[in-house]
């Protein structure tokens, strides 16, 4: 029951990208089209999951220990981008064809500040491993959701007449203030 | 003449959120209120020339290859001097911004303006850069915290303007409103600089 509260809380009533602001770059950036927009929230899933596990781990047994809590966000940082590397290389020999759909969103993942958004969220939250685990997953379906909904409205928006300064990006800066205006709608579900 | 070039081209011409688009994140969710915005603003100010200046004085020393790890490594040493600072000092806004505060690591202002400025100039152009791109985003913070805020909560910086038990318009001070006001913003910004 309490993992069906934290999956729906992080997908819905509090969306990382609607009602957190994390992660609003890509968002903004890789949402023009829905098939990037599924490559990009796959990509994070994965990163984000993979990058939580072990900052959690490196949290609880080597700087909680060690008494070096105040290096949480360097070592965080440097996880990550360590993270994202090796998978990189990973990848590239293990499985090409996903190395081919993922690899262009690789990259950009390091500077997603959702990914260490979450890696910092879970340690403020006091949350125990297989919670983190559930909590991280909900985010990044959450996100994932948010940039397709999006993605779809954009592909139709490009076709619609707006006009001359609203173009681009105001123009999908107010749509994004409606969708999160349709997510507040769920603000009381739990 | 260069160096105020150099100091006022983060207000207008290259703002960092307003015309450049970088560091949206924080943008959109510590600007309820004008002091969150304000706060934040100096808070990435200060980490911004700090870590051009340092960055500036060791880019002869650091290979090319691991200049970005490198680069992130001394922006997050800033952050974390940031970080503690707030927590002993202004705890109460240290609260409020919550992860916003480790979050500077991976604003894309600080690494964009150490590898498009900082690596390339010397200290005194990088410290001027760094100043000036932080006090465009501040002003740009304050604005956006300004503008939500008298629209959402008829108050400025804390001090009310509406009659008592008078309403603002709520949304505005919620998550919509935050990508609203900025959408619009960026409309005007467009317009200016375009006639100017």
């Amino acid at each position: 029951m309490e993992y069906v509260i934290i999956l729906i809380s992080a997908i819905l009533v509090n969306n990382i990208v609607l009602a957190q602001f994390l992660g609003i770059c890509p968002f903004l950036g890789v949402s023009t089209k829905t098939e990037t927009a599924i490559g990009m929230g796959a990509s994070v899933l994965f990163v984000m999951t993979l990058a939580t596990i072990v900052t959690y781990l490196v949290q609880m047994y080597v700087l909680v220990p060690l008494n070096l809590a105040f290096l949480q966000t360097i070592s965080f940082i440097l996880i990550i981008a360590a993270l994202v590397q090796m998978l990189e290389i990973i990848l590239k020999k293990v499985s090409p064809s996903l190395y081919q759909a993922l690899g262009i969103y690789l990259p950009l993942i390091t500077t997603n500040c959702a990914v260490l958004g979450v890696a910092i969220l879970v340690i403020k939250k006091n949350f125990n491993l297989a919670e983190s685990v559930v909590f991280t997953v909900a985010t990044a379906l959450g996100f994932a959701l948010a940039l397709i909904i999006f993605s779809g409205i954009r592909e139709q928006l490009a076709l619609a007449e707006v006009p001359k300064g609203m173009k681009g990006i105001p123009i999908a800066l107010v749509t994004a203030g409606i969708l999160a205006l349709a997510f507040m709608g769920f603000a009381g579900l739990v | 003449m260069n160096q105020l070039n150099n100091f006022s081209k983060g207000f207008l011409r290259e703002n960092p959120i307003l015309v450049l688009l970088l560091g949206t994140c924080p943008t959109l969710a510590v600007t309820s209120s004008a002091t969150n915005g304000l706060g934040m603003g100096l808070a990435t100010t200060f980490v911004l020339f700090m870590s051009n200046i340092f960055i500036s004085v060791v880019k002869d020393f650091v290979p090319d290859k691991v200049r970005i790890p490198a680069f992130v490594v001394v922006i997050a040493s800033f952050v974390t001097i940031v970080d503690l600072l707030m927590q002993a000092y202004t705890p109460a806004l240290s609260n409020q911004l919550g992860i916003f505060i480790p979050l500077i690591v991976v604003n894309c202002i600080v690494l964009g303006r150490a590898e498009a400025f900082a690596c390339k100039n010397n200290i005194f152009s990088s410290f001027i850069d760094g100043l000036g791109m932080g006090l465009g985003f501040t002003m740009a913070l304050v604005t956006i915290g300004s503008i939500r805020e008298m629209l959402g909560a008829g108050s400025i910086f804390g001090h009310k303007f509406i009659a008592e038990g008078a309403d603002g318009i709520l949304v505005f001070i919620l998550a919509p409103g935050a990508f609203i006001t900025l959408g619009f913003l960026i409309a005007i910004l467009k317009k200016i600089n375009k006639s100017s």
